[in-house]
């Protein structure tokens, strides 16, 4: 039981990542990758709202009738997002202005309703919370690495701390401002599914 | 009348849902590969977009905003945090009735839009519409003015979207890149384009 837990978890993040992969959630998750705060919040945020959501369906799951259940889960998810965009709002209180809608966009994210339909409804709760877990950490995998690339580059920092001096505070780095934008956010991503294709030629459409 | 016009330019060209907010990207991707479907979905985005964000101006401003039960005798009563919960449910909701009332009377719009309904109830795009709104704290005529012009941004994005993956059937890519890399790379062209564009003020 414990091995395949731990194969269920590592699966997630590397195998079948649910951004590269399966293309599900990246509505919200380029448009919070400006810097590494906003985007471990966000991953965090995330990968809860889907393992208790994924638990809390699957504890009802023989009681779910199947004609009102896409209704059911997103009243689910819906509660947790306020709850989580509450404690936001309570004690990081600038951080949720950063994050702005995208906390409640959580509710519409394609990787928490996917993990729901798709896993939940089929799996014994601790397993669905184990696999909610790991999604949120394969998201959060991919939008920690676009935004390491987008804070280092574009703002010459991590985390807020300044890594490679600005020419505007008399260092030597010449911000990019390009990433920046959220243009750069599409190109990163392409880069990436570029190079876990490339790994991994299963992968790869079709002609 | 100029503020209005100047916010759906801006919810169009500049503020594009999907291109500078990476909203609705899931179906965006999805349903690019044809001009024919991607009108289709454009149009049904336009159309529950001036929908459901005045009607959720309206639920907000009478009902949640803090001090808005004040005509019902409750003026200090804050239901906002109830905001996710109600919106999500009142999308849902006229998605669903939309959908029933096409159905009956205007078979040939359901033809074209009736598949891609059901796909936009947990839409971000519609649904961060909503919440665009609440935070710009829109009166009713912006958020009409809003609505319409943050769906035909969809519209318009989805459609050149569409057009060049067409053409795109046609290239040779690395196999790494093919179909979904190579999409989001022209994705990431088209909002440079619509960038180009800023400063565009009325």
């Amino acid at each position: 039981m414990a091995e395949t837990n731990l194969k269920l978890l590592t699966s997630s993040v590397f195998k079948r990542n649910p951004i590269a992969l399966l293309v599900l959630g990246i509505c919200s998750s380029l448009a919070v990758t400006g810097q590494m705060t906003t985007a471990l919040v966000m991953s965090i945020c995330v990968g809860l709202v889907t393992a208790f959501s994924s638990m809390t369906i699957s504890l009802v799951r023989h009681q779910i009738p199947s004609s009102v259940r896409i209704g059911l889960q997103i009243i689910v998810a819906a509660t947790l997002v306020i709850l989580v965009d509450q404690v936001l709002k309570a004690y990081y209180f600038s951080l949720s202005k950063q994050l702005s809608i995208y906390v409640g966009l959580i509710i519409t994210n394609c990787i928490l309703m996917g993990r729901a339909e798709g896993f939940a409804m089929s799996n014994p709760p601790l397993p669905s919370f184990i696999d909610g877990i790991a999604n949120g950490l394969g998201y959060g995998f991919i939008l920690m690495s676009v935004a390491f690339v987008r804070e280092l580059l574009g703002s010459g920092s991590l985390f807020g701390i300044e890594i490679l001096p600005l020419t505007t505070n008399g260092g030597w780095y010449l911000r990019n401002g390009l990433l920046v934008l959220p243009v750069c956010g599409f190109f990163l991503i392409a880069l990436i599914i570029w190079t876990l294709r490339t790994l991994d030629p299963r992968q790869q459409e079709k002609e | 009348m100029v503020h209005y016009f100047d916010i759906v330019i801006r919810s169009i060209f500049l503020e594009n849902l999907p291109l500078s907010f990476f909203l609705g990207m899931c179906t965006f991707i999805a349903i690019s590969k044809q001009v024919k479907a991607a009108v289709g979905l454009g149009a049904a985005v336009l159309f529950i977009q001036v929908i459901t964000v005045p009607i959720n101006n309206l639920i907000y401003t009478y009902l949640l905003k803090p001090g808005a039960l004040a005509w019902a005798g409750q003026p200090d009563l804050d239901l906002s945090f109830l905001g996710l919960l109600t919106y999500i449910a009142i999308i849902a909701a006229v998605v669903q009735i939309l959908e029933m009332v096409i159905d009956r009377f205007l078979p040939a719009l359901y033809n074209t839009l009736g598949i891609f309904l059901p796909l936009l109830t947990v839409n971000c795009a519609i649904f961060g519409g909503t919440l665009f709104m609440v935070e710009r704290d829109y009166t009713f005529g912006e958020s009409v003015a809003y609505g319409f012009g943050s769906g035909a941004g969809f519209f318009l994005a989805v459609v050149v979207l569409a057009g060049i993956r067409e053409r795109l059937e046609y290239a040779d890519p690395p196999a790494g890149l093919r179909g979904l890399g190579l999409t989001f790379v022209t994705v990431g062209l088209i909002a440079m384009a619509f960038m180009g564009l800023a400063g565009l003020e009325m």
